[in-house]
């Protein structure tokens, strides 16, 4: 066989990038989403949240809320609606400028006149946006500064919702791995069925 | 730095060598073709592409294989963009993507940048994502491999007219590293809630009605102006969340593993269905440095002296804790505006995720910039004008501090033959590396490939604030708008891919400039680096002798990590306080 340096590199480069692409481009990925369907249906799918059978939600995208009788979750900065789970992103506003500190104040003042009852600065994460637009979570801290107000608006005691908020608290892995959070989809169905528990108890 | 940050960094560090030593082991045996079981079942493929693995190929042929290689992936990820709308698995219809966002893309992907101008979850279908980004994604780190490995024998062989088969060194890598520790991965991702799926869009219907206002569109769809010639905009109820689907996991592997970082959906791995928790997001942050940093000691094994592997990550590690040390510094100091507005004191969430915080955020945004791999789970245009000069630096250092996969340890490699050679200028005797005299040659394509990227970096950056199309998408005003555009040319010419997003790439005046810088930040860095490898490798292999400078050990550390930064600096440091100091004074000064 020939060795010439000029030897045609044509074949070997088109074979083996047509055998690679479909190897890593088609079986991969279909194998693996075969195996995932298999081991672990429910997160291969989204980690779908279901309330009388019918999907509400996920696990692991927040959505909004702005009633009084929910806890709110993050700021989110996706368009043209807020936790558009079709058009992830941030902000991407730097710490000058001055559409991200009229967004802070208006943010600051909204949260304060919804909770007059709480006279201390507002916790960070309620004031800014996430990376992904769609944070599932909020801090413990930013659950406490509301518990009184949905309290108030759902007509329940104070004392139900730190138990409910306890039980729904995650803590960090082995003490550094991850944060102190609640996610709020999560702990606004929970507080959907203690209300309607409630009610039923009392008819 | 609190307790957390510092005990998060030690777990990682420590996970990171735990796992490295095993793969590097695993990785010099497949590249040094001792997989026997591998050779058999490659055989056939190279029978049927006319391969003969043992043929040794010179520097050129290595090169003009791995450009042609690359090439054909280029024109694959354009083609399959252009054609996507009448193609299969594309449930939700996407159309073609336009030429000039599909040219950068192409570019993006072969040359292991994953820089997107698009955002994934409105405009690629799912057979795009499979078979044009996630093939770019392996075969692009491959082709990275590939060259470290040439460089690593060039140093190791004596007296040898060829550097290795590049079919050879691409098929081996791909199939017996990349493909099997991906797949591992994904599963293991999935397991944690990343969606592998191909399935349309999932609609939910939500707690809560949502009032919003969006745009009037006429009956094409375009948005309808009003008297003033802005959009329409009509109040609007929804009660349903559109949730993006499809095969993410899998995508979401070989990105971290192969240092490429193009992000499914536009928020990369912020987006809750790429990384869903805080030991997803720590076994991403692992896989990113785990080849860069494995492939260190496979150089120390394979040129016989593994203290010399050892230098390198060591002289890497070093400045890599600095780094985190300075950024999260930065970041958990938080905004001082905002805590004027009344916020509390928790560090600078805007733009962050709760579920990573600041401490996992500040080391993310470092290793994905110190590595060449640009995931993001934060939004870097939003981090404190110095933490945002970290990610800024690293990239400018020449992606050399674990960097990418293969071009991390070859990026290094051409610094410590700068070393070496300022060392002999110093103690007056010719450089010498692992035996091999460094001369005059190597030096010129040195001197090559660490100007490259600066010169592209640097022209690029005034170019585009020169150009009304190069400021029209600035977003954030005054000083933060020029480090929106120098950290854009620096994240391309340096094969990253990052973005201080706010800046509107998506132009034809972006899509060209930066498929230019990254197409020769990564191609004209690696053809002088495999001439470097030919050249070394004809070279008699010498035996130290007293007067010969050791080149492991924490001297050499020392003297390498300082020459990093002192080109760095030299290169950068004006620009840098145009952007990043001045923002920073602004904010902090009085």
């Amino acid at each position: 066989m020939s060795t010439l340096p000029h030897r045609s590199l044509l074949r070997p480069a088109l074979v083996l990038f047509l055998a690679l692409s479909l190897l890593t481009g088609l079986a991969y990925p279909l194998l693996i989403t075969a195996l995932a369907q298999a081991l672990f249906p429910a997160q291969a799918a989204g980690s779908l949240l279901l309330r009388e059978g019918k999907p509400v939600g996920s696990a692991l995208i927040g959505q909004s809320f702005s009633g009084p009788e929910y806890f709110w979750s993050r700021p989110s900065a996706t368009a043209p609606l807020p936790y558009n789970a079709a058009a992830s992103g941030g902000a991407n506003q730097g710490p000058t400028n001055p559409a991200l500190l009229r967004a802070v104040e208006a943010r600051v003042a909204a949260l304060r006149a919804a909770h007059p009852e709480q006279p201390g600065p507002v916790p960070a994460d309620l004031a800014t946006t996430s990376a992904s637009g769609l944070d599932p979570h909020i801090s413990l801290a930013a659950a406490g500064y509301q518990l009184e107000r949905v309290a108030r608006a759902r007509g329940l005691p104070p004392q139900a919702l730190r138990s409910l908020l306890a039980e729904h608290a995650e803590q960090p892995l082995s003490g550094f791995l991850g944060e102190a959070q609640v996610n709020v989809l999560q702990l606004n169905l929970a507080l959907d069925e203690l209300a309607a528990g409630k009610r039923a108890a009392r008819n | 730095m609190n307790a957390q940050a510092w005990m998060l960094l030690c777990a990682f560090l420590a996970v990171l060598l735990l796992l490295a030593v095993p793969t590097a082991a695993w990785l010099a045996r497949v590249m040094e073709g001792r997989f026997a079981l591998g050779a058999r079942i490659e055989a056939p493929l190279y029978r049927l592409a006319g391969v003969r693995p043992q043929e040794d190929m010179g520097w050129l042929r290595y090169a003009l294989a791995l450009l042609l290689f690359n090439l054909l992936g280029t024109l694959a990820v354009y083609a399959l963009q252009r054609l996507q709308a009448v193609l299969p698995f594309n449930p939700e219809g996407m159309g073609a993507i336009a030429a000039d966002s599909a040219f950068n893309t192409a570019i993006s992907f072969a040359s292991n940048t994953n820089w997107q101008g698009y955002a994934g979850e409105t405009s690629m279908s799912y057979l795009t994502q499979m078979l044009a980004l996630t093939v770019q994604n392996f075969l692009s780190a491959a082709t990275g491999i590939a060259v470290a490995t040439a460089l690593i024998r060039g140093f190791a062989r004596g007296s040898s007219a060829g550097i290795g088969n590049a079919w050879a060194d691409l098929t081996r890598v791909t199939l017996w590293v990349l493909l099997p520790a991906s797949a591992l991965l994904a599963l293991f991702f999935v397991s944690q809630g990343v969606i592998q799926n191909l399935a349309p869009y999932q609609q939910v219907e939500t707690l809560e009605a949502l009032q919003y206002e969006a745009p009037r569109t006429g009956p094409d769809g375009a948005p309808l102006l009003d008297a003033d010639g802005k959009p329409d905009m009509q109040p609007q109820q929804s009660r349903s969340q559109t949730l993006a689907m499809g095969p993410v996991a899998s995508q979401e592997a070989i990105k971290v593993l192969g240092t490429n970082g193009g992000g499914f959906f536009n928020a990369n791995s912020a987006h809750p269905y790429e990384n869903p928790n805080a030991l997803s997001n720590f076994a991403q942050m692992v896989a990113i440095f785990l080849i860069p940093a494995a492939l260190c000691l496979v150089f120390g094994r394979l040129v016989g002296d593994p203290r010399q592997g050892w230098t390198l990550l060591a002289a890497m590690t070093l400045l890599f804790v600095l780094a985190v040390i300075a950024l999260t510094h930065y970041e958990a100091l938080g905004n001082p505006r905002l805590a004027a507005l009344g916020v509390a004191d928790g560090g600078n969430l805007e733009g962050k995720e709760l579920r990573f915080g600041i401490a996992a955020s500040s080391l993310f945004a470092v290793i994905t910039t110190a590595a060449s791999c640009g995931a993001v789970i934060a939004m870097h245009d939003a981090l404190t004008p110095l933490g945002g000069a970290v990610p800024l630096a690293l990239m400018q250092l020449g992606e050399v501090v674990f960097g990418g996969v293969g071009s991390g340890l070859y990026g290094m490699l051409v610094f410590a033959l700068l070393a070496v050679f300022i060392a002999g200028l110093m103690i007056g005797r010719t450089p010498e590396y692992l035996g091999k005299k460094i001369e005059a040659y190597e030096m010129k394509m040195v001197a090559i490939a660490i100007l490259v990227t600066p010169l592209l970096v640097l022209g690029g950056t005034a170019l585009a604030v020169m150009a009304d199309a190069g400021r029209a998408g600035i977003a954030n005003p005054s000083a933060h708008g020029f480090s929106e555009i120098l950290y854009a040319l620096s994240s391309a010419a340096n094969n990253n891919g990052s973005a201080f997003a706010g800046l509107s790439a998506n132009t034809p005046f972006y899509n060209a400039l930066l498929g230019v810088a990254m197409c020769l930040g990564r191609y004209a860095v690696m053809v002088p680096v495999l001439a470097i490898a030919g050249s070394l490798a004809a070279k008699k292999r010498l035996a130290a002798g007293a007067g010969t400078l050791p080149t492991h050990g924490p001297l050499f550390v020392t003297l390498l990590a300082g020459t990093v930064l002192l080109v760095g600096l030299l290169n950068y440091l004006p620009a840098l306080a145009l952007g990043p100091v001045v923002e920073h004074l602004a904010l902090f000064g009085h």
